[in-house]
């Protein structure tokens, strides 16, 4: 064994432990301490019942939904495109409460919709409760599911659709020969992940949800945990959410999840491509699709600018807290997903499958869960209220992993496919191999996947809430505490300045990873 | 490239030349996939715009058959896309499938047939579909030498029976000399009138010097 090789497995050792026990470790603590589980109440199953049935029902219309916008994308070529396509990798990096406040801009009670009701006489709609949380869900993964499925339509071999054209298929022979052998293969693992997605939502619930009927068991878990400090309960109700997770996790081992995160959907289609003559479907559903999307956004801008200035100082400070748990959440999450990445290069059949799923195990994790666990476990050596940063740090790290592993290990393996035999035989190794050829070569993904977990970290609301105090909450949680005390306009220019640091974080990082990109 | 020939129905036309200069190309203007300049016409009328609509039957170099259709399905999309079949078409798929060797492999998808299989059932597809010409866009190179040559026999036969035109892409000048009548070379961006391949061959211009070495 080289000693790179040995340096390698030694450092995956170590993230590998800490994935354990930051993904199972958690949970036994929370067990531990609850010193006997309290049996869950009827409020609890109903919460059970709220999780699911929000998560069917958001993977259900997002994908349905996706279906016929990716078809329109996928057939029409028109200004502006590509622009759109970008614009639905978005709402991934989007912070949920700058979502929520946009859809509440447009859907809420003083929201456009309600405003345009009324001038025709029709009573308010409300937007909290499940259809407010599934509408959410729906802003939320709805372009995920559509880049997905572009990817599928793109997916379809152009030889196969040389093949049907020649032989004069109709429009009912493409959807049956060429759109739904490829549906059934994208379709499900589309609804799975958004399912995933949903399954441990907290931040929506907690702003549009709440209350005995729309409720999710983390949202349930955080209410015991800090207002009830039934420890008993939390721990019964991470037990569930744990149970929930591996159950969907299982399921999707057997299919394999999308990413959604890749490029390459521009691909210019060959003449042959058909374009169907009824041009006018298609292009109501891009416009209301962008629409959908993009006003919300709108808002947020229009109705923050002008209060960004005025800023308490507060927002501030949160601000630069956020930002160094955000790029603390970035250097360990790369230097993670890297030393995971090459271990599993490294290691025989058996070792590397065990690795490659403890490194994807987070995206069936429950934040809540390990939030609560690392909580116990500090407290006897320290106020976990001083921890609270840096356990939020270390938890986004450990949600952010399974994404950049998955960009990160495609592209080592490629490099190790196509320059492994040339280094080896110039006898470069260790860290001149990883400084010269590997890290040149992998500098567009590692830039995404930095930029990524950047932003996802500085949007993240969810553990910090189990324990930070107003002075050392993030600028999510000040949001946050702006939207309670009603304070609507600071609250519209901190969202602003949140929605403007996330967005910046992911463009720093991903252009630093296409700058003199040679690959 | 450029190309101004006309064939006469019936006639076998294998199409030779180098690498590159342009033998897919010019099948594909004829079927209608490769944009051009000119006309393409036949039986004095332009094609349509629409490949499907051509009275053409085509056969790629790979990528023929649908991997999740079962061999007769595969067939039965030259008749009805639809795969909504009379008793009476039925009949004439599964007809198709014996008449090119395949009796009792209907249901087996394409990964589940051999290569030579495989090509079997693209055959059989030209076969029901019966249009007046035949382009071969050398579908047979994957396969070994008796093989490829019993795929040749059978496309031989089947353009007998429709009376199709034909014409195929070769590297190997025996095949043009077994099968085809004519030759069509192209090369240095020109594809030149059909010649009897016996005299072409006996006798090469030095572009085909060139080529056969």
């Amino acid at each position: 064994m080289t000693r790179a090789r040995a340096i390698t497995l030694a450092l995956a050792g170590v993230v590998a432990l800490w994935l354990i026990a930051l993904n199972f470790g958690a949970l036994g603590a929370v067990a531990w301490h609850a010193e006997g589980l309290t049996g869950l109440r009827a409020a609890d199953w109903a919460a059970v019942r709220f999780t699911l049935v929000q998560a069917l029902l958001s993977a259900l219309f997002s994908v349905a939904l996706a279906i016929p916008v990716a078809r329109a994308l996928a057939r029409r070529r028109f200004r502006g495109r590509g622009v759109l396509i970008t614009l639905m990798g978005a709402p991934f990096i989007l912070p949920t409460l700058v979502a929520v406040l946009g859809l509440l801009a447009v859907f809420g009670r003083a929201g456009l919709v309600n405003d345009a009701l009324a001038v025709i006489g029709l009573g308010p709609v409300n937007i909290y409760g499940l259809h407010g949380v599934v509408l959410a869900h729906v802003f939320y993964n709805l372009p995920l599911a559509t880049r997905i499925i572009l990817q599928g339509w793109a997916a379809i071999p152009a030889e196969r659709v040389r093949l049907a054209v020649s032989l004069g298929f109709s429009p009912a022979d493409r959807l049956r020969h060429l759109e739904l052998p490829m549906l059934r293969e994208v379709a499900p693992g589309a609804f799975l992940l958004v399912f995933l997605i949903c399954l441990s939502s907290f931040a929506v619930a907690l702003a549009l949800g709440g209350g005995p009927r729309a409720t999710t068991v983390e949202l349930a878990i955080y209410q015991a945990f800090r207002f009830d400090f039934d420890m008993g309960r939390a721990a019964a109700l991470a037990l569930v959410q744990f149970a929930l997770c591996l159950g969907a996790g299982v399921f999707a081992l057997r299919v394999a999840l999308p990413s959604g995160l890749g490029g390459g959907l521009d691909r210019p289609l060959p003449r042959m491509e058909y374009r169907p003559r009824a041009a006018w479907g298609d292009a109501t559903l891009i416009a209301a699709t962008a629409a959908f999307l993009l006003v919300p956004l709108a808002l947020i801008v229009l109705r923050g600018a002008p209060h960004l200035v005025g800023l308490p100082v507060a927002v501030w400070q949160a601000t630069l807290r956020s930002l160094w748990v955000a790029l603390g959440a970035t250097a360990l999450t790369t230097g993670f997903a890297l030393v995971l990445a090459h271990a599993i290069l490294a290691l025989p059949r058996l070792g590397a499958g065990a690795l490659e799923w403890l490194g994807l195990a987070a995206l069936a994790a429950s934040p809540l869960v390990i939030g609560t666990g690392l909580f116990l476990m500090a407290r006897p050596w320290a106020d976990p209220r001083d921890l609270a940063l840096a356990v939020t740090m270390l938890v986004n790290a450990g949600l952010a992993l399974p994404f950049a592993l998955r960009l990160i290990l495609p592209a080592l393996r490629d490099v190790a496919q196509t320059q492994g035999r040339l280094a080896a035989s110039l006898g470069v190794h260790g860290l001149a191999r990883l400084h010269q050829i590997t890290l040149p070569r992998l500098r567009r993904p590692l830039g995404f996947a930095a930029g990524l977990t950047a932003a996802l970290s500085m949007g993240d609301l969810g553990v910090i809430l189990l324990f930070a105090e107003a002075e050392r909450a993030t600028l999510p949680m000040q949001l946050y505490r702006l939207m309670q005390a009603y304070r609507q306009d600071e609250a519209a220019g901190a969202a602003l300045l949140l929605l403007l640091v996330s967005l910046a974080l992911f463009w720093v990082f991903e252009r630093w990873g296409r700058r003199d990109a040679t690959a | 490239m450029r190309a101004d020939f006309g064939l006469e129905a019936g006639a076998r036309v294998a199409v030779i030349g180098p690498s590159g200069a342009g033998k897919s190309t010019l099948m594909g203007a004829i079927a209608g996939f490769v944009p051009h300049a000119g006309r393409v016409t036949w039986q004095g009328r332009a094609l349509a715009h629409d490949p499907g609509a051509r009275p053409v039957s085509i056969l790629f170099q790979d990528n023929n058959l649908f991997p999740h259709l079962t061999a007769f399905e595969n067939v039965a999309l030259g008749l009805k896309p639809s795969l909504r079949l009379s008793k009476e078409e039925s009949l004439r798929v599964a007809d198709a499938l014996v008449r090119v060797g395949l009796a009792g492999l209907d249901n087996r998808r394409p990964a589940e047939l051999s290569g030579g299989q495989q090509s079997r059932v693209a055959l059989a597809r030209t076969l029901i579909r019966a249009r007046p010409l035949l382009l071969l866009d050398e579908p047979f190179a994957a396969l070994g030498p008796a093989l490829k040559a019993d795929m040749l026999a059978l496309v031989a036969e089947i353009a007998t029976e429709t009376g199709a035109t034909m014409l195929m892409v070769s590297h190997d000048v025996a095949d043009a000399r077994a099968i085809c009548g004519q030759t069509v070379l192209v090369a240095d961006g020109v594809a030149r009138p059909p010649k009897p391949t016996a005299a072409l061959l006996d006798n090469p211009p030095p572009e085909l010097r060139a080529y056969l070495g």
